[in-house]
């Protein structure tokens, strides 16, 4: 009988007792939730570079940085790959990076990099941008809107579902291309716009699914009933791929207009103090190769930083990349956030 | 060698200490450190900030509100359908019981998919009244309402307050309710004189609990009720996430976790009158005979098959029409790894990851339960302080706690911030609460005579534990097992906290496919859904089952 209590005892013990670290030579990437690349692709790296590569995903973009704040002492990684340009300033200012220039930095436009430090790498972009159901403005012969003051238009009532810039990143975004169009101080400013836009009827949800999914109409699928979105311009050859039918076509547009989207740039960095900093930078310069760069927008649905590399035929055809999106710098971003989203909500949720 | 025996006794003893100091205290104060002290010393100015900001007070207020109105809610429909359940005997009760605990287990995001399938404003309900009525409008416009909260509050929980409720009214018997109707009492006096002043710590118990959850919700209140509806637990997250702002997250949780503390020790101090006289819980259901019996059990099944079940259905209908034809397609996609990507495994993995990783929390916080019960059985003036203590890991924030991993589980040989042994850990953390109420009202319906008389019979302490109390505690293990593992299959934010390849379940698979664009996805993570929920009701048959040949009704 007490044979049986001790191996419960064991037991226990077996569950609660932790693991010791092992310690083998690998690169540990951080990465947010949304994190997804071709298994062939990297098992190639692992190949050439003998570096095992262990992913770890940390929560949302937001949780992900905090994590890597926190735990700055004693990093949980090498590298920290998936920090966008709305959260830059705060890992930055934090400290948590050990810059590196990459080679093929060579590659890359120069308007992607945030400064001249060399602390983190632009890795992809993604522009935010409200998205139409093409069928909806065809039959009411509806002109497209040709700039964010338009939406608050009367032939516009009632038409746009936007998120919640305190819980969304798409909806922070689109925050952020509102300010830089009216402006934070002055005669007309972002929360008089907004305030134009609830009286015309705008509806504000809490996350992209909630938006996209719940409240978009997209004519010939059962959900939503407005016909306009804030989501990416990416969105509509994410439609078209994962559809049942890809040849049919798009079925919604992205409007890449001027000023009228805001470019999410993601970065890597790697982590001051990792274990592995050759494995690292190695690492790097991987994720700005062609072989990375191409294996982008298919498993993220967002554009690689490199114009040299070839898209895939469902990108080439349906993707619009807006020429002039709203620029907001980081750190600026970073030292306004908190008291831009207390405004909005002040105007917006009473 | 009795001296060593007792010695292992308190290190046993110990255990379920051990575990939550080094899992949860330790944790939470490394953050509350971090947070509160930034500079070296106490800075405690998020806390008047906090005090003296209006939209703050408001946020805890609307946290009480919304968590009163939903008991209210659940009460007022679990007590007559309690009631039924403990009084009549009828065919597949068991099995409904088991089902109606089903919504309990099921992920914020499923639930917020099955709402908006049957209530959105292109929901079938809305398409069954707008063609039978021919009406211009859809009539159902609970979107982002207060109603929508307080409708999926109940969803929750109803099962919840139903358990507790004909667990006791079963034990109490209808003795008392027999001889009141002999002297000629009539069915509303016997509602008012009787059943309600009887029932009532069951309530209050039922009640507390059901508060706690609906005051501690996050998914529910961000998905489904939107943005106006902030609760403190959204607020922490808010403000530790998108806000880093570290002290005033941590204020925040302090005032939460205080308040439950507060409300933990009110529940526990009702539940230790929930005594159950162990001889009058043989069999009082009767089969029921009259029109009004069978009326009114015909109105609870229907009740619950409205409230629990006809979201799911739509979930279900919506996974397998397609243009009105059925079509199980989606289905037939998720065994094959249709991605080549790296960490998007065939979904049906996914399912062996959850059962696995259910199952060790299951057991951890069966044995750690077990022991902690009878910890606090042993009414020191330890065991007051104990109980909410162990209930504690409910009232805290996803996000507080898992910055608390971080910085805490950072070191060999606790360097566990990596590794997937975290997810069952913090499974286990908040399925243990669950063990310990379901165990605790068998154990103190043990007579201690009984375990006097083993000794006196010179049986061992770990013999009368293993052949005498075990068994009578077969049926609050079992409970306790059900909860313990629709939890850990339900839980999301632990599992997403290190996502490698071995530790993706099917809440993260059906996260992600939402998350992904396209339509096809869509519709293949409500295919999902409908596995997780067939997956836990199969667990919940199975489990009832075993109790039933283990143990059987004693």
């Amino acid at each position: 009988m007490s044979a049986r209590a001790i191996a419960i005892l064991l037991l226990v013990f077996v569950a609660a007792c932790p693991v010791l670290a092992q310690e083998t030579s690998r690169l540990i990437v951080l990465t947010h939730d949304s994190f997804a690349m071709t298994e062939e692709v990297l098992a190639a790296f692992e190949a050439d570079s003998g570096v095992s590569v262990e992913i770890l995903r940390s929560g949302d973009a937001g949780q992900m940085v905090n994590q890597a704040i926190l735990s700055k002492n004693n990093p949980l990684g090498d590298l920290l790959y998936g920090v966008d340009n709305t959260f830059l300033s705060r890992a930055l200012a934090a400290e948590i990076f050990a810059p590196y220039e990459s080679p093929a930095l060579k590659f890359v436009g120069e308007g992607f990099l945030p400064d001249e430090s060399f602390r983190v790498t632009p890795i992809n972009f993604g522009d935010v941008c409200l998205n139409y159901d093409i069928a909806f403005f065809e039959e009411n012969e509806l002109e497209l809107p040709g700039s964010l003051s338009d939406l608050t238009k009367a032939e516009y009532r009632g038409l746009l579902v936007a998120e919640n810039p305190a819980t969304s990143s798409p909806g922070l975004a689109f925050l952020l291309a509102t300010i830089a169009a009216f402006g934070a101080d002055g005669e007309y400013t972002y929360l008089d716009y907004w305030q134009d836009l609830d009286e015309n009827d705008l509806l504000v949800v809490d996350g992209w699914t909630d938006a996209y999914y719940g409240e978009f109409m997209v004519t010939g699928r059962d959900s939503g009933t407005r016909p306009m979105v804030v989501s990416y311009a990416s969105s509509p050859p994410a439609e078209v791929y994962y559809s049942e039918d890809p040849d049919a076509g798009a079925i919604t547009g992205a409007i890449v207009g001027d000023n009228m989207c805001f470019r999410q740039v993601e970065y890597v960095g790697i982590l001051a103090g990792a274990a592995n900093e050759e494995a690292a930078r190695q690492f790097v310069d991987f994720m700005l190769s062609p072989a990375f760069q191409e294996d982008l927008p298919l498993n993220m649905f967002v554009f690689p930083v490199r114009e040299d590399v070839m898209l895939p035929a469902v990108f080439a055809e349906h993707a619009m990349i807006p020429e002039n999106p709203a620029l907001v710098k980081p750190a600026e971003i970073e030292a306004n956030r908190e008291d831009w989203i207390q405004a909005w909500m002040e105007v917006m949720l009473r | 060698m009795m001296r060593r025996a007792r010695e292992l006794w308190i290190a046993v003893f110990l255990l379920p200490l051990a575990f939550l100091g080094l899992f949860y205290v330790y944790p939470l104060l490394s953050i509350f450190d971090v947070s509160l002290r930034p500079a070296g010393f106490l800075d405690l100015s998020a806390f008047v900030r906090l005090l003296s900001s209006d939209y703050y007070i408001g946020t805890l207020l609307f946290t009480v509100y919304q968590a009163a109105l939903s008991t209210a809610v659940t009460l007022l429909l679990a007590t007559p359908c309690a009631f039924v359940f403990a009084r009549y005997q009828f065919r597949g009760k068991t099995l409904l019981l088991s089902l109606a605990t089903l919504p309990f287990v099921l992920p914020t995001v499923v639930v917020a998919l099955a709402f908006a399938t049957l209530l959105g404003v292109n929901g079938l309900l809305n398409d069954l009244l707008t063609t039978m009525s021919s009406l211009e409008y859809q009539p159902i416009q609970l979107e982002r309402s207060l109603a929508m909260i307080i409708i999926a509050h109940v969803f929750y929980n109803f099962a919840v307050a139903l358990r507790i409720m004909t667990s006791y009214w079963s034990s109490l018997g209808f003795r008392v309710e027999e001889a009141a109707r002999c002297l000629g009492a009539d069915e509303l006096s016997l509602w008012r004189d009787i059943r309600l002043p009887l029932i009532r710590p069951a309530m209050l118990s039922a009640g507390l609990l059901v508060f706690i959850f609906s005051f501690t919700s996050f998914g529910v209140i961000l998905i489904l009720g939107g943005i106006r509806f902030a609760t403190l637990e959204v607020q922490i997250y808010y403000q530790a996430v998108n806000m880093f702002n570290l002290p005033l997250a941590a204020a925040l949780s302090l005032v939460q976790i205080l308040s439950m503390l507060f409300m933990m020790m009110l529940y526990t101090s009702t539940q230790k009158r929930l005594q159950l006289a162990l001889d009058s819980s043989a069999a009082v259901a009767k089969r029921p005979r009259t029109l009004l019996e069978r009326l009114c059990l015909s109105l609870c099944v229907a009740l619950m098959a409205i409230l629990l079940f006809s979201p799911l259905l739509a979930l279900v209908l919506r996974s397998i029409l397609v243009a009105g034809q059925l079509d199980f397609a989606n289905f037939a996609s998720l065994v094959e790894k249709s991605r080549g990507s790296l960490l998007f495994i065939a979904p049906i993995e996914a399912i062996f990851n959850s059962l696995r990783f259910a199952l060790i929390a299951m057991f951890t916080a069966l044995c750690l339960g077990l022991i902690a019960s009878y910890m606090i059985e042993r009414r020191g003036r330890l065991s007051r302080l104990l109980d909410p203590l162990f209930m504690l890991p409910l009232a805290t924030s996803a996000v507080t706690l898992g910055f608390g991993f971080i910085i805490a589980l950072d070191e060999p040989p606790l360097n566990l911030r990596a590794s997937w042994l975290i997810i069952p850990i913090s499974h286990a953390l908040v399925a243990l609460p669950f063990v310990i109420r379901s165990v605790l009202p068998s154990l103190r319906a043990i007579p201690p005579s009984l375990r006097e008389a083993a000794q006196t019979l010179g049986a061992k302490p770990i013999d009368s534990l293993l052949t005498i109390e075990l068994p009578l505690l077969g049926r609050g293990l079992a409970v306790g097992a059900i909860f313990a593992f629709t939890v850990s299959m339900g839980e999301f934010g632990a599992s997403l906290f290190v996502a490698q390849r071995e530790s993706v379940t099917i809440p993260v698979v059906i996260y992600r496919l939402l998350g992904d664009p396209g339509f096809a996805s869509y519709r293949q993570s409500l295919a999902m859904s409908v596995l997780l929920m067939l997956v836990c009701a199969g667990g919940f048959v199975i489990i009832e089952r075993l109790r039933i040949a283990g143990v059987g009704e004693f």
